[in-house]
């Protein structure tokens, strides 16, 4: 049987993680296809409807990569995502969502080595949950309304 | 002739038929531009009695409640092909409201609560219902009670969503105008303002102007005066989250808002949108502290999803039947 290949998201801040993710790009480092960038701003943007978002339309994990506390580059903005993960982190399992399949780390751009470390880890951990499998709602049901 | 019109209600409590009767003396003007064909809750009608209408006939069809069972889904499809334009009332039709907490379980260990766990359970052998018995006289049937609750728009197509538990006579009185003049929203429109909440507040000039949270206490724990933000005192108020429209009644009873008109058309999420305003109000920087902060809100995703827990973007299990 083929390996299950889990779909990871990154939310990815753009001046520190993403810079991050370059650097290991530049050292032409491998880490594993199944982390999907997506470069915000600030961490602080990633609000909980985001990552729900994410899981709901195939994700198997979701990592929110931020700068280091002090290090925000709009100052506040990576307190912020810590506030929105820790209340986000408690409601997760009741809907269905494993401990792990989550993650808020922060990763400087100098920290190339850390952000390869960081994807791995995560990796294998939702190698080893497995499939995420929850209701996903449908969509087109929605009563109307501008979407995300 | 007069249009004709029909209500059915599905896994409700008969909160949205009070709120019709609560409409008063206008209810007569209603009676007056309308023939009511079908009411069960009213009326002695028969589903047959909708079967005989031709498709279409129906001008509207008003269905309130959650579906989680064969029977209401039948209603549901029926009355959709006779109704012209199907209107969803109330929460638990909108987004599964109370009944849809039953999301957070399955199926197997409602009903072995329900029939076997219970403490005022007073039978020896306690019994479950089946869907088929037997007896000497041929074999009953019971509709089969679902895995999961669903939302009427997730069964039928729905024209309309009336919000609220219940909705206020105001939003059903607009409501009905609308219908009656012909001036409708788009399809998929829900019948309320989409502004939040807190925009119409009458507490909203006293509010700070920043929030600082430093725990989250339970409406017992803390007195709130009649003009002070709930949330400022660290009382959990889902104003943020949720649209207006109701005329802010819980706020004026001192109650904060429990968020049964459902979020605001630019939220994907009720539960997410409100953990994502809460983060904002929260002045710490240490993940300790904002842990432990977090750990005396007690039961989050049933305070957050209190009355949309089936329209949330993810849940746990299968949604199937």
């Amino acid at each position: 049987m083929k390996s299950f290949q889990p779909r990871i998201v990154g939310f990815l801040c753009n001046w520190c993680s993403y810079a991050a993710s370059d650097a290991a790009g530049g050292k032409k480092q491998p880490y594993p296809a199944n982390f999907r960038v997506v470069r915000v701003m600030c961490s602080g943007r990633i609000e909980p409807q985001l990552v729900l978002k994410a899981f709901a339309e195939g994700a198997d994990g979701v990592a929110i990569l931020g700068c280091h506390p002090g290090d925000c580059h709009y100052k506040e903005g990576n307190y912020k995502a810590l506030r929105r993960f820790a209340a986000l982190k408690r409601m997760l399992d009741q809907l269905g969502i494993e401990e792990g399949r989550l993650i808020l780390e922060w990763v400087s751009a100098a920290e190339g080595d850390k952000f390869i470390e960081v994807v791995r880890t995560l990796c294998d951990k939702v190698k080893a949950l497995g499939p995420l499998h929850v209701a996903r709602v449908a969509q087109d049901r929605e009563p109307r309304r501008n979407r995300l | 002739m007069k249009p004709k019109v029909a209500f059915y209600w599905c896994s409700s409590c008969g909160g949205c038929e009070e709120a019709i009767i609560d409409l008063n003396e206008d209810i007569l003007k209603v009676v007056e531009a309308v023939d009511i064909v079908f009411w069960p809750v009213a009326m002695d009608t028969k589903y047959a009695d909708v079967e005989r209408l031709a498709d279409g006939e129906l001008a509207v069809a008003f269905i309130n409640g959650a579906v989680r069972m064969d029977e209401q889904e039948e209603i549901a499809k029926l009355l959709r092909r006779k109704a012209q334009v199907v209107i969803a009332v109330g929460s638990c039709a909108h987004m599964g409201g109370i009944p849809g907490l039953a999301n957070f379980f399955d199926r197997e260990s409602i009903l072995r609560r329900a029939y076997q766990e219970v403490p005022s359970l007073a039978d020896a052998q306690p019994v479950t219902p089946s869907e088929t018995t037997r007896t000497e006289h041929g074999t009953l049937t019971l509709p089969r009670f679902w895995e999961r609750v669903k939302r009427l728009g997730d069964v039928i197509d729905v024209d309309y969503f009336l919000p609220g538990c219940p909705p206020m006579p105001d939003t059903i009185r607009d409501a009905l105008a609308a219908l009656l003049s012909g001036k409708l929203p788009p399809k998929g429109s829900v019948l309320s303002p989409s502004k939040n909440l807190c925009h119409g507040c009458p507490r909203l000039p006293n509010k700070p102007e920043t929030l600082a949270i430093d725990r989250i206490r339970r409406i017992h724990e803390v007195e709130v005066g009649p003009d002070e933000c709930f949330l400022a005192k660290g009382v959990i108020c889902i104003g943020p989250a949720t649209r207006s429209g109701c005329g802010e009644r819980c706020l004026h009873a001192n109650m904060p808002c429990r968020g049964c008109y459902g979020p605001s058309d630019d939220k994907s999420d009720q539960g997410g949108a409100l953990l994502s305003s809460l983060a904002s109000m929260i002045d710490m920087k240490d993940a300790d502290k904002i842990d432990s902060l977090f750990k005396s809100f007690a039961d989050i995703p049933g305070t957050v999803y209190r009355f949309s827990l089936p329209a949330s973007l993810v849940q746990k299990g299968n949604l199937l039947p």
